[in-house]
């Protein structure tokens, strides 16, 4: 193992290079950027043996990705934004033929208006798409989610895609010093890709098929349990990865001083951090304040939402992200794993960070005073203030 | 003539079994390519006719390994199939695209672009019926003047289509791909040898075959080769090669045949004015003279 001072773009490619993709495609974008520059010159000076395809667009990026993994090959993209929205008919191509890709995307504002920088409305509008979505928080997680994604999506139970996200530049620019696994390690963990659905010369196959009323459904249903399959699988191949890396996570959720909280914030991505520290405040205030951080919001862990919530008097989900005419896709998701699990307490969405506005320690600390004394249901952290911008 | 076809190419058929309509030149066209190609042919086919009438699961009628690309991903996932097989070691096959003219001149020409940008070792063919037939004859950028389809009506004010046909095979020349080519299923012998010549050449190559659709020609299903020998004979269509730098005729008609009676043998052709026919043959004899002047014979 070394150490490394690395950006979250730098330690995901690091990971990337242990976990040995065959075939990348690449394209930029802002600020997905450095993860192909890192990329292109571990293949350029010989330490990652891939073939490295400068294709001419997002679509084209995954569409190749696609063609790659049914040759039976370890695939990797990367995108963002605009990329993400750009390409999403092969999201669901990809999903819907069990490709195991491994994509980073780098949350990003949509258009319009424009903007670069850091929300996650781009990853959470594709959650239909059939792909496990990861949110990492620090770079040292990025780093080891590249190397975990292609155990969990290749997984005979899974054959899922992976979406590893990174919140843009807070995570993706921002530079922590991070461990780096030892190839010998990597390779103990991660095996060579071996699958069936490839293309075959002693057996050939019609790949990627249409089928219709009576047939297609099956086919659904077994994507669908295949993604929920991931659950079980992340907490076996974090188990192994413990093991050898000596880091444990947590599975599909990390709770944070949850056991005996009144007031607790589910949120998801970089911000936990900030979240945690203004918990401790609050903690030495005599506020039992928590924290629950998703991980993964595919498969979306509703059990582990509803047992952790269950005691709780109040809870926030805290999210980038808002499903317009409607509220954030979060909050949906959190409270129809309370109402599936009989659980009743009051929860309130608050959004922020849309376009990479700033969230602030005391916006955080609002949010738990707001859950205590009840707020709206939807809350629009520093806006209808001063700054609201009318 | 018939039988040297018959002679030169496999009795191994790779495409049957399909419910591609009576005289489908379509299916002529990737019959007669995967037989030159062979058993280690991977073909790569978007969303459209051969797709829809060759993947119906569990009826799947390619017997050597095939995938569907998204429409506008025939190109980019070549790409990822031939990067990925040569990734795990593969260099007995043949990566090769069937995509008709709107998934090649349309929707799919960015990443058609992109491959012969980067000089991918791929077939690309590009059969063209002229129009959206899978999804019932609506205009395509390769549907000619004047043309009938279902989204340009043939009325009073407008006589069908208003534009020429995009020029795919100069288009892919000016890339300086390695080796483009036309061809047409009305001159198999022609298309299967050209075939046969992209599949020793290494980079990126791109043959567009004129491939008759009966239904939406307004043709009927056994003309299929007739008109597609005949739109070569009146010099609506010719067939020619890139290669190196340079345009090379492959076969000059003595003298045209009629465009007019190649016009009026099809349904979607029947409006026509004599100044339509008029506008026509000025546009074929302009090209022939453009032909005449730029390509070797």
């Amino acid at each position: 193992m070394s150490r490394k001072f690395l950006s979250g773009n730098e330690a995901f490619a690091e990971g990337l290079r242990l976990a040995r993709p065959e075939v990348i495609s690449a394209y930029p974008i802002t600020p997905q950027t450095i993860v192909v520059e890192r990329l292109s010159e571990m293949v350029e000076d010989g330490s990652l043996k891939a073939e490295y395809v400068h294709v001419e667009s997002e679509h084209s990026a995954l569409s190749c990705a696609i063609g790659a993994s049914a040759a039976g090959a370890r695939a990797f993209t990367a995108t963002s934004s605009q990329g993400l929205l750009y390409m999403a008919e092969c999201l669901y191509y990809a999903a819907g033929g069990r490709f195991p890709i491994v994509m980073m995307n780098a949350d990003r504002s949509t258009a319009l208006p424009w903007n670069i920088y850091g929300d996650q409305r781009d990853s959470l509008s594709q959650l239909d798409s059939g792909w496990i979505q990861a949110y990492a928080e620090n770079a040292q997680e990025a780093l080891d989610f590249a190397l975990m994604s292609y155990k969990i999506a290749e997984d005979k139970r899974v054959q899922t895609p992976y979406m590893a996200n990174l919140d843009g530049f807070v995570l993706t620019h921002t530079y922590e010093t991070v461990d780096i696994p030892t190839r010998e390690q990597a390779d103990k963990f991660l095996p060579p890709y071996e699958t069936d659905n490839r293309i075959d010369f002693e057996n050939p196959k019609n790949m990627a098929f249409s089928a219709g009323p009576d047939t297609n459904y099956i086919f659904k249903y077994k994507e669908h349990n295949g993604l929920l399959a991931a659950a079980e699988v992340v907490n076996e191949v974090e188990a192994d990865f413990a093991k050898i890396f000596g880091r444990q996570y947590t599975g599909l959720t990390e709770n944070y001083l949850t056991d005996d909280a009144d007031y607790i914030i589910v949120t998801l991505g970089s911000i936990a951090g900030l979240c945690r520290e203004t918990a401790d405040k609050l903690r030495s205030q005599g506020v039992k304040a928590g924290v629950v951080r998703i991980r993964y919001v595919r498969p979306f862990p509703n059990r582990e939402i509803a047992d952790v919530l269950r005691n709780a008097k109040a809870y926030a989900v805290l999210e980038k992200d808002i499903s317009f005419g409607n509220e954030g896709t979060v909050f949906t998701n959190v409270n129809s794993a309370l109402k599936k699990a009989g659980v009743d307490v009051p929860g309130y969405n608050f959004i922020g960070g849309l376009g990479g506005r700033n969230i602030s320690p005391a916006d955080i600390e609002n949010i738990y005073n707001d859950i205590a004394n009840g707020t709206e249901s939807i809350n629009f952290i520093g806006i209808g203030g001063e700054d609201n911008g009318e | 003539m018939a039988n040297k076809v018959a002679d030169s190419i496999s009795r191994e058929e790779y495409f049957y079994g399909h419910k591609a309509c009576a005289g489908c030149g379509g299916s002529l066209a990737v019959r007669a390519a995967l037989k030159v190609l062979g058993q280690n042919a991977v073909s790569v086919l978007p969303a459209g006719c051969m797709s829809a009438v060759g993947f119906n699961f569990p009826q799947l009628c390619f017997s050597n390994n095939s995938i569907i690309s998204t429409f506008a991903g025939t190109a980019s996932m070549l790409t990822g199939v031939e990067a990925g097989l040569r990734a795990k070691g593969y260099k007995d096959f043949t990566a090769v695209g069937f995509a008709g003219d709107g998934g090649t001149a349309d929707i799919g020409i960015q990443a058609l672009s992109g491959a012969i940008d980067r000089n991918d070792n791929i077939i690309y063919i590009c059969y063209d019926n002229e129009a959206y037939m899978n999804t019932g004859i609506q205009k395509s950028g390769l549907t000619p003047f004047g043309a009938k389809t279902t989204t340009t009506p043939a009325g009073a004010n407008i006589h069908g289509n208003i534009r020429p046909k995009k020029n795919m095979f100069e288009i892919a020349a000016a890339h300086d791909i390695p080796y483009a080519a036309t061809a047409s299923v009305g001159y198999i012998y022609d298309f299967i040898q050209k075939v046969q010549k992209a599949s020793q050449i290494k980079g990126t190559k791109y043959i567009h075959v004129i491939a008759p659709c009966p239904t939406g020609w307004g043709i009927a299903p056994d003309a299929t080769v007739d008109i597609a020998k005949e739109v070569v004979d009146c010099g609506l269509w010719y067939l020619a090669e890139y290669e190196n730098g340079t345009f090379k005729l492959n076969h000059k008609p003595k003298e045209f045949t009629d465009v007019s009676a190649y016009l009026k043998k099809q349904g979607r052709f029947k409006h026509l004015t004599d100044d339509d026919i008029q506008v026509i043959t000025a546009s074929r004899d302009k090209k022939w003279d453009f032909i005449g002047k730029n390509f070797e014979l």
